[in-house]
């Protein structure tokens, strides 16, 4: 790798943690420090930021909640999706090129266009506040995502597998479960990886549809003003730890990211 | 034009080479002379490639040198050793038009453009690509692709060699035999030295004045495919070359070392004295008679020197059948022309002596001089 | 892949179209019913027509927070879209580096966006932010809280943080799969690392690149998180977007007739501009299947 190319990717680096770095080091000190003196790590180093969210349960909940309805949305967009996908990708019915293009363009929708009717349209059915309601409301932007980067791995597997398996006797859920879905698994893997990163980082519909129950940890950390001002140094621990399960994701999934990315579509 | 000297040269992509199989060229000297028209052949995994890219110098060898003209290039890139090379698949610069890409080397050296013109037609002209000079290069088929891929091969003034990577894998078979004769006709036309690998043997043989055939990091042969053919120097080259290869039949000495007879399977098979000879003089127990499907005879009739064997299998393929034989425990195959009978059930073979070779250690013991060790 | 022609699959779409129709046809309709009427309360609603519509296309508030959205888009796209593969090409290619460099560019992709407006909240801030602070410090006057100028800049420079990641990534896959003999003929063919880039890579990112940019405008056009945490919208009106305005409309001052006519026009832009490059992109797979059947 030349120089150039070395010194240019680790100045993005230091670009891309710099600002993360700085809210960690902020997450170690107490408020009268990030208020009282300006310094580059913790001189009064404290984990009492960390301590009031492990002991709060307002605060804790909010994690809670969070994966919780994430992990439901990705199961749901899985279990929706991988037929859907199989559909798309295998054969040709009626209306299959404008289903396909009327699912991309609710990825296209703004959310915000979606709060009224989403607020009215749970509460009307009793699911206001719940964690389903988040899952089933994110699903209407990963499941087409999810349909489209599926269908682009299976297509990648030719009909034949399908047709032997067949021959050799296979039920259809059977071949679905123990030939077809191993073959497509780094597509599930990057699937999973989209549905988390969208739900999980998606704020306003989270927090439109949820009021105490369910309340995800983002709205909880946009309601941190007290009567003493912003709480910098819990604001800043609760942020870190909403980044750490983004890191082990994305490292367990490192290997499909290349690939998933390219959607098999390029 | 250049003179390729391989001396000493061994290749492995470890970094501590310990045992043979660590790497992938065994140690080798070869000249490949200015000029000539080459083939590389060999099974897939033999490291054909590994060689072509070590001539070309995309891989640094690990051990040894290659040599243009007598001066060591090892360090030297690959542009700057004058090599064109045609990989397996077209690599063209889809953006342009064919001129375009035929002129593209011309342009990175800053040759004057009258000049350009002048050489990408009359490469166009050799190549058959001047009906589509001016089309975008993305839409065309794989063997004008591959053509264009030649051509910019061709279009350098300075090319010392031309080194092809199987490259007619994308092509559809009617279409090969069309930029085989192309190639053979670049060729006599520029007298460029050109090293073509390839796994099939009859590209090899249209192709190139002299065959290389490796195995397993080695070239065991280096011949014309006459001589490769009438006198394989390798069992291996016997079993690639030929279609089908060579039949061999490994021998036991007779436990009574007094008489010279070798047998196998409980038979005894018929050889000269000379032949006797050379295999009694060998201490090795790795014993080979080899012969070609061509040459054996095969009759209805008891003559002596022949044996009975049993008729399994015949394959009629138009001009000339295939018969599986079984001899003993050993299966054979012979060739035999359209015209000649097959025997039915049983039959007597016959090995004519000039052509059953001998074969100690998977090498040839010719009878004539010394071994054809390569 | 030759499909076969089989309408049962419509089983297998089933549970997606019924999903998707709830959370997408029911409220939409929901919407366009409140933008043509003017509801006063449960029994008392109006047919108003196209007024709403008239209502919000005129409106200046709406007018300019549309003109501020196409300019932030613009920028930031601008910036991104270069940036994004001049990192991709920075990349490395194999080892632990590129395993690390991966995640480091994913990173910024998984924060959710309300930390990443506090993130910045904190960072751009003159007293306890590092950016803040430094630029300051050096004699600059920087205040984002106070001066548009400084809030639309620490806002753009936020989204590039936050999404060139999006752009470099789908660049960097679009680069795995050139084969290497392109570039090893580039360099038989003695071609500048100029050449290289305009003749073999930027040809192979096309395909990549028209999603990323589709992505991009998508999302860019409907972002809300990231620039209401950081300024709120400020200061007065000079960071608020389209999604901003909406939301103020519909649940802050319940203007539901408006609300919804504009959260039509807002839907349409988005899926008019989303229609131009999807039918770009089937062109280019067009192109792609026509080669095909030459080869």
């Amino acid at each position: 790798m030349t120089n150039n190319k070395r010194f240019g990717i680790t100045a993005y680096s230091v670009f891309v943690l710099l600002p993360i770095y700085w809210l960690i080091n902020m997450s170690f000190k107490s408020n009268e420090e990030i208020l009282g003196t300006f310094s580059l790590w913790p001189n009064d180093f404290t984990i009492a930021n960390y301590l009031v969210i492990f002991t709060d349960p307002t605060w804790y909940n909010g994690y809670f909640n969070s994966v919780y309805y994430v992990v439901l949305n990705s199961i749901i967009t899985l279990v929706v999706a991988l037929p859907a996908a199989y559909a798309f990708s295998r054969y040709k019915f009626i209306g299959d090129k404008h289903l396909f293009f009327w699912l991309l363009s609710n990825r296209m929708a703004p959310p915000a266009v979606f709060l009224l009717p989403f607020f009215q349209l749970y509460s009307s059915v009793g699911l206001f506040d719940t964690h389903i309601a988040v899952a089933l409301a994110h699903c209407l932007f990963s499941v087409p995502l999810a349909v489209w980067i599926l269908e682009g791995f299976m297509s990648a597997v030719p009909r034949e597998i399908d047709e032997t398996a067949y021959i050799d006797g296979y039920s259809f859920p059977r071949f679905f479960i123990r030939i077809f879905l191993p073959l497509i698994s780094s597509g599930i893997g990057v699937t999973v990886f989209f549905s988390f990163m969208f739900s999980w980082v998606e704020l306003l519909l989270a927090r439109t549809l949820t009021s105490v129950e369910a309340k995800p940890i983002a709205a909880i950390m946009t309601r941190t003003i007290g009567a003493s001002g912003v709480d910098w140094g819990v604001l800043a621990a609760a942020g870190v730890l909403t980044i750490i399960p983004g890191v082990l994701v994305i490292y367990f999934v490192r290997n499909h990211v290349a690939k998933g990315f390219a959607l098999g579509r390029v | 034009m250049a003179e390729i000297h391989l001396k000493g040269l061994a290749h492995s992509y470890i970094g501590n080479p310990q045992i043979n199989s660590d790497y992938a060229i065994h140690e080798m000297n070869h000249v490949w002379q200015q000029g000539g028209a080459y083939a590389l052949l060999g099974p897939s995994g033999c490291g054909k490639s590994t060689l072509l890219n070590l001539i070309s110098g995309l891989i640094k060898p690990s051990h040894g040198s290659v040599l243009f003209d007598g001066v060591e290039v090892n360090d030297v890139s690959t542009q700057d050793r004058n090599i064109a090379q045609v990989f397996q698949f077209p690599v063209i610069y889809d953006s342009m038009t064919v001129y375009d890409n035929l002129a593209f080397p011309l342009r990175n050296m800053h040759v004057a453009k009258d000049k350009i013109d002048a050489k990408v037609r009359e490469v166009a002209n050799t190549l058959d690509l001047m009906s589509i000079l001016n089309r975008k290069a993305n839409n065309l088929s794989a063997d004008q692709k591959q053509k264009i891929s030649m051509g910019r091969g061709l279009v350098r003034d300075d090319v010392s060699a031309i080194l092809f990577d199987e490259p007619l894998t994308v092509i559809d078979p009617n279409l090969k035999w069309k930029l085989r004769r192309q190639l053979k006709q670049i060729h006599e036309r520029y007298n460029i030295t050109m090293v073509y690998v390839t796994h099939d043997q009859l590209e090899a043989s249209t192709f190139a004045d002299k065959i290389a055939l490796m195995y397993e990091g080695k070239i065991v042969q280096f011949g014309t495919p006459r001589e490769l053919f009438e006198n394989p120097n390798h069992t291996f080259v016997g079993y690639f070359i030929g279609s089908p290869g060579m039949n061999f039949i490994g021998l036991n000495k007779a436990i009574d070392n007094n008489t010279d007879e070798f047998t196998f399977d409980g038979m005894q098979f018929p050889l000269s004295s000379a032949q006797k000879k050379v295999l009694a003089n060998s201490d090795s127990s790795n014993l080979k008679v080899g012969i070609r499907p061509e040459f054996i005879q095969l009759s209805n009739t008891d003559h002596p020197e022949s044996l009975a064997c049993n008729v399994i299998h015949t394959e009629d393929l138009g001009t000339y059948k295939i018969v599986s034989v079984q001899l003993g425990e050993q299966t054979l195959k012979v060739r035999l022309g359209e015209d000649q009978q097959s025997p039915s059930s049983k039959a007597h073979i016959t090995f004519p002596q000039q052509w059953v070779k001998i074969y100690i250690d998977e090498y040839l013991v010719d009878l004539q001089g010394d071994s054809e060790h390569e | 892949m030759n499909k076969i022609q089989n309408n049962k699959a419509w089983f297998l779409v089933l549970p997606v179209f019924l999903l998707v129709a709830f959370s997408a046809i029911i409220p939409l309709m929901t919407v366009v019913n409140y933008s043509v009427q003017d509801i006063f309360d449960q029994n008392n609603a109006y047919f108003v027509g196209v007024e709403w519509y008239r209502d919000v296309l005129t409106d200046p508030r709406l007018q300019a927070s549309l003109g501020r959205q196409f300019i932030y888009s613009a920028t930031v796209l601008s910036i991104e879209v270069p940036l994004g593969i001049a990192v991709a090409l920075m990349m490395p290619t194999k080892g632990w580096s590129a395993s690390l460099c991966l995640i480091l560019l994913a990173l910024p992709l998984l924060i959710p966006w309300n930390v990443v407006g506090t993130i910045w909240q904190i960072f751009a801030r003159s007293d306890i932010g590092l950016l803040g602070y430094v630029v300051n410090g050096i004699g600059i006057d920087y205040n984002y809280t106070s001066s548009p100028v400084d809030a639309w800049i620490t806002v753009v420079l936020m989204d590039v943080w936050h999404w060139t990641s999006l752009i470099a990534l789908l660049c960097y896959s679009g680069l795995r799969a050139i084969p290497d003999a392109y570039y090893q003929a580039a360099k038989i063919d003695r071609a500048s690392d100029w050449s290289i880039f305009r003749f073999i890579q930027f040809p192979k990112l096309k395909g990549v690149l028209i999603i990323g940019v589709l992505l991009r405008f998508m999302d860019s056009f409907m972002i809300y998180t990231e620039p209401f945490v950081l300024t709120g919208g400020g200061p007065g009106n000079s960071t608020t977007f389209l999604s901003q305005t909406l939301t103020k409309m519909a649940i802050g001052q319940f203007d539901i007739g408006p609300a919804a006519a504009f959260s039509i026009v807002y839907f349409l832009i988005v899926l008019l501009v989303s229609w131009l490059f999807f039918t770009s992109i089937t062109h280019l797979d067009k192109d792609k299947v026509k080669e095909q059947t030459y080869d």
